[in-house]
C-alpha cells in the first residue's frame, strides 16, 4: 500500500506533479499576457482558465478571437484540439470506474496532459490502490491552482505593461507553439502532416471565418494518416520478403 | 464583450463534455482505432496551421519572405534551437530574444 491515508495520497499526488507545474508556469504567464494585450477583458481570461482549463485550446481561442472569427469555428477548433482528453480518459477509466459519479466528473474535469502523464505512471506502479483517486485529485487540483495563479500573474503583468502589444507580444505565442511542435517532427508522418497543414493554412488563409484553418487541420491529419499507413505496409512487406 | 463571454462558456461546455464523458459513461464507451491514430496528428497540424500565416505574413497582407521580417527571422532561430536542443523554455527565450533584438536592434523600429 503506497499511502496509508487519503491526505497522504493527496499530498503525494500534488508533490509528484510539481515538475509539471513548473513546466506549465511560463505558458500560464504568456497566456495571461496575451489576453491582456488582446480584445478580451482580464476577467474573461481568468474565466477561461477557470472554466476551460486546457492550455493549447485557450491559446488558440485568444489568437483567433483577435481576428473576429465566427464562434462556431472557435468551438470546432476547441473540440478538435481537446479531443485527445478522451483517449486519456479511456486509458485511465479502469482505475476510476468504481467511483461515485461526482468523483468521476471532478477527476474528468481536472484531466490535463500533465495529470494524465502523472496518473498513467502512478497506476502502472500501483494498479490496485484503494486511495488512488485521492492521488489523482492531488495532482489535478494542484495543476488547476497552478494554472490559475500563473494566468493571474500574466494578466497583471500584461495590464501593467500595455505597450507589450505594440512590441509584438503575439510572437510569444509563435515561439511557444514552435517549442511544442518541433520536438514531435522527428518522425516522417508527423513532419509531413505539419508541412501539409502549414501549406494549406497559407494558401487558404483568405477563406472567411478562418475556415482555412479547419481545412488545414483535416489535410494535415489526412497526410499523416496516409503516410503512417504506407510506412506500416512497407514494413510488413519487407518483413515478409 | 458578450461575444467573448459566450465564446468562453461554449468552450468550457465542450471541453468539460470531452474530458468527463468517458469517465461518466463508463465501460459503454468504445474507441475506433482510426480516431486514435488521427488524434496523434492533431497537435502538430493545428499549431503549425496557426503560426505559418502569422510568420510569413505578419501584417496580414502579402508574403514577407525577407530578412526585414522579424517574425520570420526569430521563428527560424527558434526552430533551429528547438531541433538542436529539444528544450522548450530555451526555445521560447531564444525566439523572443531574437525577435526583440531584430525588431529594435537590427531594424531600429
Amino acid at each position: 500500500m503506497p499511502h496509508p491515508t487519503s491526505l497522504s495520497s493527496f499530498a503525494a499526488g500534488a508533490r509528484d506533479t510539481i515538475p509539471m507545474m513548473v513546466g506549465a508556469a511560463p505558458f500560464g504567464v504568456i497566456f495571461g499576457a496575451l489576453v491582456a494585450a488582446g480584445p478580451l477583458a482580464p476577467w474573461q481570461g481568468q474565466l477561461m482558465s477557470l472554466g476551460v482549463f486546457a492550455g493549447s485550446s485557450q491559446f488558440i481561442a485568444v489568437g483567433l478571437a483577435a481576428g473576429q472569427v465566427g464562434l462556431l469555428v472557435i468551438w470546432m477548433a476547441t473540440f478538435i484540439v481537446n479531443l485527445r482528453h478522451m483517449l486519456y480518459a479511456a486509458t485511465l477509466l479502469p482505475h476510476v470506474s468504481h467511483l461515485p459519479a461526482r468523483w468521476r466528473f471532478l477527476l474528468g474535469f481536472l484531466l490535463t496532459d500533465e495529470t494524465f502523464a502523472v496518473m498513467n505512471a502512478y497506476y502502472l506502479k500501483h494498479a490496485h490502490t484503494p486511495r488512488g483517486h485521492w492521488y489523482f485529485l492531488g495532482s489535478g487540483l494542484s495543476m488547476y491552482g497552478n494554472w490559475q495563479l500563473w494566468t493571474l500573474l500574466g494578466l497583471l503583468f500584461g495590464t501593467a505593461f500595455p505597450q507589450l502589444q505594440t512590441l509584438g507580444l503575439d510572437f510569444a505565442m509563435v515561439a511557444t507553439f514552435i517549442a511544442i511542435v518541433v520536438p514531435q517532427l522527428f518522425r516522417l508522418p508527423q513532419l509531413a502532416a505539419a508541412v501539409a497543414a502549414g501549406a494549406f493554412a497559407w494558401f487558404l488563409r483568405g477563406l472567411p471565418y478562418k475556415l482555412g484553418l479547419l481545412a488545414a487541420i483535416l489535410a494535415g491529419v489526412g497526410v499523416g494518416l496516409a503516410l503512417s499507413h504506407w510506412q506500416a505496409l512497407r514494413r510488413a512487406a519487407r518483413s515478409k520478403a | 464583450m458578450m461575444y467573448y463571454t459566450w465564446m468562453i462558456i461554449g468552450m468550457a461546455l465542450i471541453t468539460v463534455f470531452i474530458k468527463a464523458a468517458i469517465f461518466m459513461l463508463g465501460e459503454r464507451a468504445a474507441f475506433p482505432i482510426w480516431l486514435k491514430e488521427a488524434l496523434a496528428f492533431v497537435p502538430v497540424t493545428v499549431l503549425t496551421a496557426i503560426i505559418v500565416p502569422m510568420v510569413l505574413a505578419p501584417h496580414g497582407q502579402g508574403l514577407e519572405l525577407s530578412w526585414r521580417n522579424p517574425q520570420l527571422v526569430a521563428a527560424i532561430a527558434a526552430v533551429l534551437v528547438c531541433a538542436g536542443t529539444r528544450r522548450q523554455l530555451l526555445t521560447i527565450m531564444v525566439g523572443l530574444l531574437v525577435f526583440f533584438a531584430w525588431q529594435f536592434g537590427v531594424l531600429g523600429r
